[in-house]
């Protein structure tokens, strides 16, 4: 039993048939609990009045943007090492979420900071990174349109992939030099002491594991898709000899 | 190699080649500045770095496609794919053709071109350095992004699509530089971080390039 077993293709698609309906599931489960509670059982910030709810969405779409191009820079490097298709096809499944995930982020935040800060936008270093994000995960979905072969596209993307996180990385900092910002730092994080209140807290961490588990779920289901268009190509490919 | 150098400068020199394009239109770019925010020699002083910067950014993303779409159209870049030298070494060579017959004639023309803004008397020497140590790495990202667009017919504005976003770094420490210099202000920090991302980019994207060309020819 290893992780290898499931780059063959007909063992990816049984064990997901199985896995996808109960993460599905799961995700919606914990994404209502945790929105539920978050929306309508804590109490309005003194400050910010009930706009501090947005964060139960911000948060959590903000983590998934960072994590859904994480994934797919190990997926590519599997590709390119390994040579393993679903790797590949999981790398192209996510993207489009990946993408979605950061504009949900980009376009709560400038909800959160229309009333807070008093302007949809700034060319802060957080919310500067994650404009180059998208422009990144722009540029990877359309290089996989472009290129008609899918092997080549697939080389291709996973190279860029490569490039672009060092350069993504790269623009991180470079804008942190370039202005500081309004945004605060980090709320949650796991080594230091809490700066969110345990009653927001609490909601969140629920919220951000409904994120995961949609996450997961939708890149599932995205591969599946992806999966079977491969073999339809190859039947319509074997159709055409015949 | 120093025949294939010799070679591409000879191509991009001669008619055809498209040598004075990108400095025509940083030229027309920088002419059309100050008709957009206005004659004020303040104004134009204060953003006259940067619009260098973003102009010889722009100029040296029109003539990328270039780099290897003519060679690819007449077969010879897969002789040279199939040449007894290594591919990255090919692909570095291009490079450095590029940012001769680009990057450095655009850093030439950018302090002539500083007057026109209004530039201040101590950022000249600044902003040639700037572009001096900036442009290799934008010819090298650039040649990274051609590669990976040489096998597709209209490639030229997905290359754009690509290859800016890349950019943002060099972009981002060379227009500083050039902006503190410009007010005088110490310019040691960006310029450092702009000479390590060209130190960085000439030794890992050539590999990175000649990967993707290969892909291509296959």
């Amino acid at each position: 039993m290893s992780i290898w077993e499931y780059a063959n293709p007909k063992k990816f698609m049984q064990t997901s048939s199985w896995a996808l309906p109960w993460v599905t599931g799961l995700a919606v489960l914990t994404l209502l609990t945790g929105l539920v509670w978050g929306f309508f059982f804590t109490p309005d910030d003194f400050r910010q009045g009930s706009t501090v709810k947005i964060i139960f969405i911000h948060v959590p779409s903000a983590m998934m943007a960072i994590n859904c191009w994480a994934m797919m820079l190990v997926t590519s490097l599997v590709w390119l090492i390994r040579r393993h298709h679903v790797s590949v096809l999981a790398a192209k499944a996510a993207a489009p979420i990946g993408i979605t995930m950061t504009l949900i982020a980009l376009f709560t935040g400038a909800i959160w900071g229309q009333p807070m800060w008093g302007t949809w936008w700034a060319w802060d270093p957080r919310l500067t990174s994650f404009l180059i994000l998208f422009l990144f995960y722009l540029g990877y979905i359309a290089l996989w349109e472009a290129v008609e072969d899918p092997d080549t596209a697939a080389d291709l993307t996973s190279v860029l992939c490569l490039v672009g996180s060092v350069f993504a990385l790269l623009s991180r900092y470079a804008v942190l030099f370039w202005n500081q910002g309004l945004h605060q730092g980090a709320s949650l994080s796991l080594d230091k002491e809490e700066h969110v209140a345990d009653q927001f807290a609490h909601p969140l961490w629920l919220t951000m594991a409904g994120f995961v588990l949609l996450f997961v779920a939708l890149v599932l289901l995205r591969t599946r898709t992806e999966i079977r268009a491969r073999r339809l190509r190859a039947l319509e490919a074997r159709e055409r000899m015949a | 190699m120093l025949a294939l150098l010799l070679r591409d400068l000879r191509l991009a020199t001669r008619a055809g080649g498209g040598f004075g394009l990108s400095l025509a239109f940083f030229l027309i770019v920088t002419v059309l500045v100050p008709f957009g925010v206005g004659p004020e020699g303040g104004t134009l002083a204060r953003i006259a770095p940067g619009i260098l910067w973003v102009g010889a950014l722009l100029s040296c993303l029109l003539s990328l496609d270039r780099i290897f779409a003519l060679d690819r159209e007449d077969g010879s870049l897969d002789l040279l794919a199939t040449a007894p030298i290594p591919l990255d070494g090919v692909v570095a060579v291009k490079s450095l053709a590029h940012w001769l017959t680009t990057g450095l004639p655009l850093t030439l023309a950018a302090p002539v071109l500083g007057v026109l803004l209004n530039l201040p008397q101590s950022g000249f020497l600044w902003l040639t350095l700037s572009l001096l140590l900036g442009t290799p790495a934008l010819s090298v990202i650039g040649t990274f992004g051609a590669a990976l667009t040489v096998g597709l017919k209209r490639g030229g504005l997905l290359l754009s699509l690509l290859v800016l976003p890349l950019y943002i770094p060099t972009l981002i420490f060379g227009a500083e530089a050039a902006k503190r210099g410009a007010e005088g202000l110490a310019t040691g920090t960006p310029l450092l971080m702009l000479a390590g991302i060209t130190a960085g980019t000439v030794a890992i994207l050539p590999f990175a390039a000649a990967a993707a060309i290969r892909v291509n020819l296959r």
